[in-house]
């Protein structure tokens, strides 16, 4: 009986695509021709618009077919799919398609090539070598690679990671904390729930090294409950992990101690602001804190507390596995290594690209992306979720940068690209942000809970016909002065950017406000 | 399965005992097991926890997921975000509202007359370059278009 290894998808963008009835299929297919499969079901390579991707495992290397429905099984079969023949629907050596073969793989190496939950697996891939390296480490040497690294935070803030862990370090308390925050609630952004899902040991591994750097001893994922499979996923990783003593009371017999829990979120945006997500851990509403005190000196039940995002974990273990200047040499300026972004909206080609800095938005929708999805011209993308602003054409140029974009008063955020075509109407979408605030808002603060309704009828007024008889030049003046108190009183991001998709949206496509001239040059 | 909401939510705390910030874990069991979270077990689990019921309720009340009611017999959640929208999920969601007999608010749904759906707008999937994206009883879709949501929901009356 011949054997042949087909890997096909377990993410759960490739699910909601149908990836178990084609995996379902080819194991039919397999017993009907007396093939013996070793069917493995990776985690997604991020080009989503071909999943399902079926890959066949050949001298040659790895071979794609995609997007595969259950109908077209016969048919690959009957073209010889089992050694990588050609195809109407192959793409031939998967590592060589342009896309994947243009990107900058550091945190995402094994994304899509490995089981997620073979440990095995993991460890033929790099995978424990940082954590091997680290227990090797004082906690300070643990600390400055980090520092030296450049990382800093990929949840959106982009505060430097190494500081988080010195301060943590630093802190003198009878228990110490690391949580992981994987509230990944932005539209167009799937990293944190790729890596979860394709590769949750490297996040295990990431926080696993931050405990041993702050000397904390207990941690936990908070993952929202909008990625049920990402929450099963990281369960079942961690008991793995824990059962072949990656973590546990004595982590690789070095009589270190570190537990995980996974805990699942509740559908509540604003928890992916820190003290918010600490508030929802301690079982309460997730209402944002006061800052000062710092979580990482007052954080989770009160105690020191290293908060970070999925990517910024993610991305330590290769760091001590291969060194700070490693990961340093990528990137530009303050903005050092890769981000792994994502392409997402009306685009032809979405996915995950992950590029060192300096990478401009147009060639991550162009030469990546393939321009829209509904072939007409692109008119603006968000970048940085909800709370980030709307780049119009003359900002596509800019590197992807920390610095380059805040110069400008955009975020880079999370990474997540939203692709909107020529029929988008801003002011809707400008509309849609103070809706979603009012929506969101935990209610803590003034700016943020009252300002956002009021948001959302100004921008009813200025839309409003001519009839009603809106003064329109004193509603926008009012939206702007709105956008002022929201932007400098509120307590947290929630409030305070919401503006920003606003304003971008006013400065750049005031036609779509019904404006004929900019009302005021744009920031 | 049991689906006595006072025993269920017994054993639920019990499990739940030593653990510190347990609130959302047992909300999430009683609601995975009796599909809701009925008030009658509100103080319950504040008296189970040294809560009071005003913080049980507050906690219950704030966060999306959890519901107070019970659900339709299906529950569809169509992504209303902006990547979802630059894909026409609006245009998605309306043909909902009228295929499923159910109306959108803002962050609330509703579920129909005849008690078969309730429909729910939700805040990012994580599909989003798959985009728009829902989810029908737990199960993701993407490349969602009017059409293959009337195939969807006709397969799930097939087997009701």
């Amino acid at each position: 009986m011949s054997s042949v290894t087909i890997y096909v998808p377990r993410d759960s963008a490739a699910l909601a695509v149908g990836a178990d009835d084609v995996a379902e299929a080819l194991q039919a297919e397999c017993t009907r021709r007396g093939v013996e499969l070793n069917l493995v079901r990776n985690g997604s390579r991020g080009m989503f618009w071909l999943e399902p991707l079926v890959e066949v495992a050949t001298p040659q290397g790895r071979i794609a077919y995609g997007p595969v429905t259950p109908d077209d099984i016969v048919s690959l079969f009957d073209a010889g799919l089992l050694t990588g023949s050609a195809h109407p629907l192959c793409h031939g050596v998967t590592d060589h398609i342009p896309y994947l073969a243009k990107q900058e793989r550091l945190t995402f190496a094994r994304m899509g090539i490995t089981d997620p939950l073979s440990i095995a697996d993991y460890e033929a891939h790099e995978g424990f070598a940082g954590l091997r390296a680290a227990l090797a480490l004082k906690p300070e040497a643990i600390v400055q690679q980090v520092l030296d690294s450049g990382l800093r935070g990929r949840g959106g803030a982009a505060f430097p990671t190494g500081i988080k862990w010195k301060t943590v370090a630093a802190a003198q308390a009878d228990q110490k904390y690391i949580v992981c925050n994987a509230d990944e609630g932005d539209s167009g952004t799937f990293s944190d729930r790729m890596t979860m899902e394709g590769d949750p040991f490297m996040l295990i591994e990431g926080m696993t090294i931050a405990a041993l750097a702050t000397n904390a001893t207990i941690g936990y994922v908070y993952i929202r409950s909008e990625y049920p499979d990402a929450v099963a996923t990281m369960g079942e990783a961690v008991q793995r992990a824990t059962a072949a003593g990656f973590l546990g009371d004595n982590i690789l017999g070095s009589g270190r101690t570190f537990t995980l829990h996974v805990r699942k979120a509740a559908g509540a945006y604003v928890c992916g602001e820190e003290t918010a997500m600490l508030e929802s851990l301690e079982g309460k509403r997730g209402i944002v804190r006061a800052k000062p005190p710092l979580p990482a000196l007052e954080g989770l039940f009160g105690k020191p507390t290293v908060i970070n995002n999925v990517i910024s974990y993610a991305s330590v273990p290769l760091i001590m596995s291969r060194g700070a200047n490693f990961y340093r040499d990528y990137g530009m300026g303050r903005s050092r290594g890769t981000l792994p972004m994502q392409l997402a909206g009306n685009i032809k080609h979405g996915g995950l690209v992950e590029k060192a800095f300096g990478v401009t938005l147009r060639e991550l929708m162009f030469d990546f992306g393939g321009g829209s999805a509904t072939g007409r011209p692109i008119k603006t993308a968000q970048v940085g979720g909800p709370l980030g602003t709307y780049l119009p054409e003359s900002q596509w140029d800019l590197p992807m940068d920390y610095e380059a974009y805040a110069a400008v008063g955009a975020v880079v955020g999370h990474g997540g690209i939203v692709v909107h075509d020529d029929t988008a109407n801003l002011s809707k979408l400008a509309r849609y942000a103070m809706e979603f605030c009012a929506i969101e808002s935990c209610g803590k603060c003034t700016p943020c809970r009252i300002g956002s309704t009021r948001g959302v009828e100004v921008i009813d007024k200025i839309m409003a016909p001519p009839s009603t008889k809106h003064n329109k030049p004193q509603q926008v003046q009012l939206l702007r002065d709105l956008c002022d108190t929201m932007v400098n009183g509120s307590l947290c991001a929630m409030g305070g950017m919401t503006p920003y998709p606003v304003l971008s949206a006013l400065n750049h496509f005031p036609q779509d406000f019904g404006l004929a001239n900019p009302d005021r040059q744009a920031a | 399965m049991n689906t006595n909401p006072a025993s269920v939510t017994q054993a639920v705390l019990a499990r739940h005992a030593d653990e510190p910030g347990a609130l959302l874990p047992i909300l999430h069991e009683v609601q995975d097991a009796l599909g809701h979270i009925p008030r009658d077990v509100v103080p319950q689990i504040a008296e189970g926890l040294n809560l009071s019921r005003a913080e049980v309720h507050g906690v219950v009340t704030y966060y999306h997921h959890f519901r107070a009611e019970a659900p339709g017999k299906h529950v569809v959640q169509v992504c209303r975000a902006e990547s979802c929208q630059a894909m026409g999920a609006d245009a998605l969601m309306a043909h909902a509202e009228h295929a499923l007999g159910c109306h959108t608010h803002g962050g609330h749904g509703s579920t129909s007359a005849d008690g078969q759906y309730t429909l729910n707008p939700v805040y990012c999937l994580g599909l989003c370059a798959s985009s728009p994206a829902i989810v029908v009883d737990d199960k993701l879709h993407a490349r969602m278009t009017p059409a293959r949501f009337d195939k969807l929901i006709a397969k799930l009356g097939e087997t009701a």
